[in-house]
């Protein structure tokens, strides 16, 4: 039975959360494992997205992709964590790569997809007003494709939240999965309970910063 | 094989000999047009009328510059037509505007990708002979067919093109849209001269606007008959006892067509 050594009370997690943000180590870890998403979300974001709408746009260079990204895909890519490790070894950077390499994916086939399916139509349009692949790619394919684009980094974000307590439960000093799995080892209940707090509070933020750019970036789809 | 040669008043714009297309598709080869021969120049209006899957659409894209031929000779104040020329401007039938674009961002596209000056009091006077002034803020997705139109018609105008081509430009709109767009059509090209190839499955609008009516037709397409109708765009020319004369004569080159 689930007793107050297995559950820690709403009360108990906030009041347990109140005191470790007065302490500098807790701020160390939150700041740790957003450094981790921030840097994987920039490397997959500048990597996938150019890619991707770049093989949306040339059928030629899809073709000659397309078995490489269809070979790799399924694969989940956690399992690619002992050879990230040795690559890159036991520091930050394996735990960055291999965050990166899964939204890398999520990002790349979205971004591919939705710049296929820009419309024959658009695409006469705006070289029917002079435009070369540049001009294209600026005003047609880039914004059509970003609500898309925000979808993939909303859906994306959620799963990097959940590799993220996985990687920093390995060679790791800082970060909220650490954090938690140091809990769990002192059976300190209320703060495992904060530390999944914390996790659940950075993919709200992160799902709403999305949301907000969104917004911002795409107001011609909300109307 | 019959081919037919529009020979317009000089200069000449666009010169397209023995002209063919195919598209590969998954249900095979589809042979859209087949040895059409024409030419544009001059101030004129040239109205292409025929059954659907004749050619219309992709004689006009050839035109434009955005297809090529897969055969056949087309030429652009007689040198090769490689790229889309930019005295020519074209409105598609669904508008061709981007949604993510505002109404002034769409007309200003054109001009900026060109990286021509953009003089704003002249677009504007465009633009209230249009009646879309009070739009420049709004998104095409805000704007009814009729204003959409009316946008696309600005963004092509204000290139100043010698020829103008409409692909089916009112064929979603209601019939009193319609009218009015055709009206409308016919004032700016009074006041503008130029050039202007439309297709259409409207006999009317064929009528109104094209003083030479191409009625194509045939697997792949041909231009099968040329019907000079002078007076089109001529004010009071709608709905007189000669317009209906004309519209029946297309018809029955259409029906003999079919």
């Amino acid at each position: 039975m689930a007793g107050p050594n297995v559950v820690a009370t709403p009360l108990a997690t906030l009041e347990k959360l109140l005191i470790e943000s007065q302490s500098q180590r807790f701020w160390k870890h939150v700041e740790a494992s957003s450094f981790r998403i921030f840097c994987a979300l920039v490397i997959s974001f500048v990597t996938a997205i150019p890619l991707g709408l770049y093989l949306g746009s040339s059928r030629r260079a899809d073709r000659i992709a397309k078995p490489l990204i269809y070979l790799t895909y399924p694969v989940p890519k956690i399992v690619f964590l002992p050879l990230v490790l040795l690559i890159f070894g036991i520091g930050d950077l394996s735990k960055i790569m291999l965050l990166s390499l899964i939204m890398f994916f999520q990002l790349l086939i979205t971004a591919r997809d939705s710049a296929r399916a820009v419309s024959k139509a658009a695409k006469y349009s705006l070289k029917s007003l002079g435009g070369n692949r540049w001009d294209l790619f600026v005003h047609v394919i880039w914004p059509s494709t970003l609500p898309s684009v925000f979808t993939a980094l909303r859906i994306a974000t959620g799963t990097v939240v959940a590799v993220l307590f996985f990687v920093e439960s390995i060679g790791a000093r800082y970060g909220i999965g650490f954090y938690i799995l140091d809990a769990w080892g002192r059976a300190d209940v209320p703060q495992i309970y904060a530390g999944i707090t914390v996790l659940a509070l950075m993919g709200v933020v992160l799902y709403e910063t999305f949301d907000i750019l969104e917004r911002v970036y795409c107001r011609w789809n909300q109307l | 094989m019959k081919t037919s040669l529009i020979q317009n008043s000089s200069p000449e714009l666009i010169r397209g000999t023995g002209l063919t297309k195919s598209y590969s598709t998954e249900q095979g080869l589809i042979r859209a047009l087949g040895r059409v021969d024409i030419v544009i120049g001059g101030a004129q209006t040239i109205a292409l009328v025929g059954p659907s899957g004749c050619g219309k659409s992709t004689l006009l894209l050839l035109l434009a510059g955005l297809e090529k031929p897969d055969s056949g000779k087309l030429l652009f104040k007689s040198t090769p037509l490689a790229q889309p020329p930019r005295e020519i401007a074209l409105v598609l039938q669904d508008y061709g505007l981007f949604p993510w674009k505002s109404v002034r961002s769409n007309i200003e596209l054109g001009l900026k990708i060109r990286r021509e000056t953009i003089d704003w009091s002249e677009i504007m006077e465009l633009l209230n002979e249009l009646d879309i002034s009070d739009k420049l803020d709004a998104y095409p997705q805000q704007l009814s067919g009729g204003q959409k139109q009316r946008v696309a018609l600005a963004r092509a105008l204000v290139l100043n093109p010698t020829l103008l081509l409409l692909d089916e430009p009112f064929a979603a709109l209601d019939t009193l849209n319609r009218e009015r767009l055709q009206e409308l059509s016919e004032k700016l090209w009074r006041q503008r001269r130029f050039s202007m190839a439309l297709v259409t499955h409207n006999i009317q609008e064929a009528v109104r606007l094209g003083q030479t009516i191409l009625v194509m037709g045939g697997t792949p397409g041909r231009i099968l008959s040329v019907i000079e109708n002078h007076e089109a765009c001529a004010p009071e020319y709608f709905g007189t006892p000669y317009f209906y004369e004309k519209c029946s004569q297309v018809r029955t080159q259409l029906e003999s067509v079919a």
